[in-house]
């Protein structure tokens, strides 16, 4: 290669994609079983929070959690790890 | 607690217990990283091209290169006067076999990055294969159980140890069973100067073969019953150590395990071996109290 070729070669920066864009992924259709969340029980402690790993569960102006469906694939771990057995997991029936 | 830094529309397996240590590790950092991951479930589930989970920027390295691409990120920082934490996120695929090499320069050069695996036990990413972090009596594809063959035949690679043996001023186990003590050890290794490892239990609903709401117990069976010690060694002293009361013994945790089903059915040698692994990290951690 000669000397003015090789001042060409430009570093290629390769695939670059914008933060947080998975949110596309509708992920909440994968899900068999769908968690429902009883505020009457719930202490606010956060432990479902911390354990999502969809990173998928909200809080509201009353500050209870609930999931945000279109992501939850219906683990369970929050159901199994809630202390206060606020959480209920129930076989989804799903349209179409 | 959610996290501001990681979108959900990731694709990782449903219960999948390496999303919920990303969601800490960020919790630990902050927003001022750069993450570099090489190869594996992380790099897969959630960097589906065009889209990205990440929050912070990130950057995908090979399979082998992880550290030596962090290590260039930190030189690079320190040539245009810039300042972020720079942290290695990957599997223990990508670092207890194929990247040791480049994990033991930087480790060596002093290089200042964190380096977390986050660790499941196989590679896992390819289809369960056995690799050098698979713990004894594990049967993965290609440790399967069969007539000549009672799983994974080697125990465990003592990475950590590997780590203290370079000098490493911060070296930490972890477990997602115990998230504040995995934010504290982030946030620890931001303190200090210099290379730190910090490997993280990270179980795997689809490889080690358990109900896949089972996560969170299953991180903390490990450690219940002494598989899998939590400490903390800085300067290569043993600072901190998490005590069991009433240790567990292993089958409570292989039980629940399909990997390990075989052990509880006929292997009665392999399971004594693997309470002694157990046992002896009890005595060398001074875990039970
Ligand atoms: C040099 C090279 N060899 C093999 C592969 C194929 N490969 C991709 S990911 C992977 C396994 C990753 O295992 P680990 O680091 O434990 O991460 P996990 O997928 O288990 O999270 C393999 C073998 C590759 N990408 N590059
Ligand atoms: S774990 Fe249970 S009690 Fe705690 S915030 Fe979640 S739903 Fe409420
Ligand atoms: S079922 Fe799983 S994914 Fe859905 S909210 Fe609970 S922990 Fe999150
Ligand atoms: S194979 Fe295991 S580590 Fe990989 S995404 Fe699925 S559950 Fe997570
Ligand atoms: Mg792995």
């Amino acid at each position: 290669m000669n000397k003015a070729k090789r001042n060409d070669i430009r570093l290629i920066p390769g695939g670059i994609t914008r933060p947080k864009t998975t949110i596309t992924n509708k992920t909440g259709f994968w899900r068999t079983f769908i968690p429902i969340f009883n505020e009457e029980r719930c202490n606010k402690c956060g432990i479902c929070d911390i354990f999502c790993p969809e990173n998928c569960i909200i809080i509201n102006e009353e500050g209870y959690r609930h999931p945000n469906y279109d992501f939850c694939k219906g683990c369970g771990i929050c159901a199994e790890e809630c202390p206060k057995d606020a959480i209920k997991m129930i076989l989804e029936s799903k349209e179409g | 607690m959610s996290s501001q830094l990681f979108a959900p529309g990731h694709t990782a397996c449903s219960g999948c217990g390496m999303p919920i240590a990303i969601k800490l590790i960020l919790e630990g950092s902050g927003k001022d990283i750069i993450v570099v991951s090489p190869t594996g479930c992380l790099e897969v589930t959630t960097t589906r091209y065009p889209t990205s989970a990440w929050g912070v920027p990130w950057i995908h390295s090979l399979f082998e290169n992880a550290a030596a691409v962090a290590s260039g990120i930190e030189r690079a920082l320190k040539v245009l006067n810039r300042d972020a934490n720079v942290i290695v996120i990957a599997g223990d695929g990508a670092t207890v076999d194929i990247g040791i090499g480049a994990l033991s320069g930087m480790f060596e050069r002093g290089d200042n990055v964190t380096y977390i695996c986050y660790d499941n036990e196989a590679y896992m990413n390819t289809g369960v294969q056995r690799c050098s972090s698979t713990p004894y009596g594990a049967s993965t594809t290609t440790s399967p159980v069969g007539k000549l063959s009672f799983g994974e035949d080697r125990p465990k690679k003592d990475l950590p140890a590997i780590a203290v043996a370079h000098g490493v001023p911060y070296v930490a186990t972890a477990s997602i069973g115990y998230p504040k003590d995995v934010i504290r050890k982030i946030k620890r290794a931001k303190e200090i100067v210099g290379p730190k490892y910090i490997h993280i239990l990270t179980p795997c609903p689809t490889g080690w073969r358990f109900d896949e709401n089972k996560t969170i117990e299953i991180a903390k069976l490990a450690v219940e019953t002494g598989l899998f010690p939590i400490y903390e060694i800085e300067g290569g002293t043993l600072i901190k150590v998490k005590k069991i009361k009433n240790r567990k013994p292993v089958e409570e945790y292989l039980r629940l395990q399909g990997r390990y089903r075989h052990i509880l059915k006929g292997f009665k040698d392999q399971l004594e071996i693997i309470q002694e692994i157990a046992d002896k990290n009890a005595e060398k951690f001074g875990l039970d109290g």
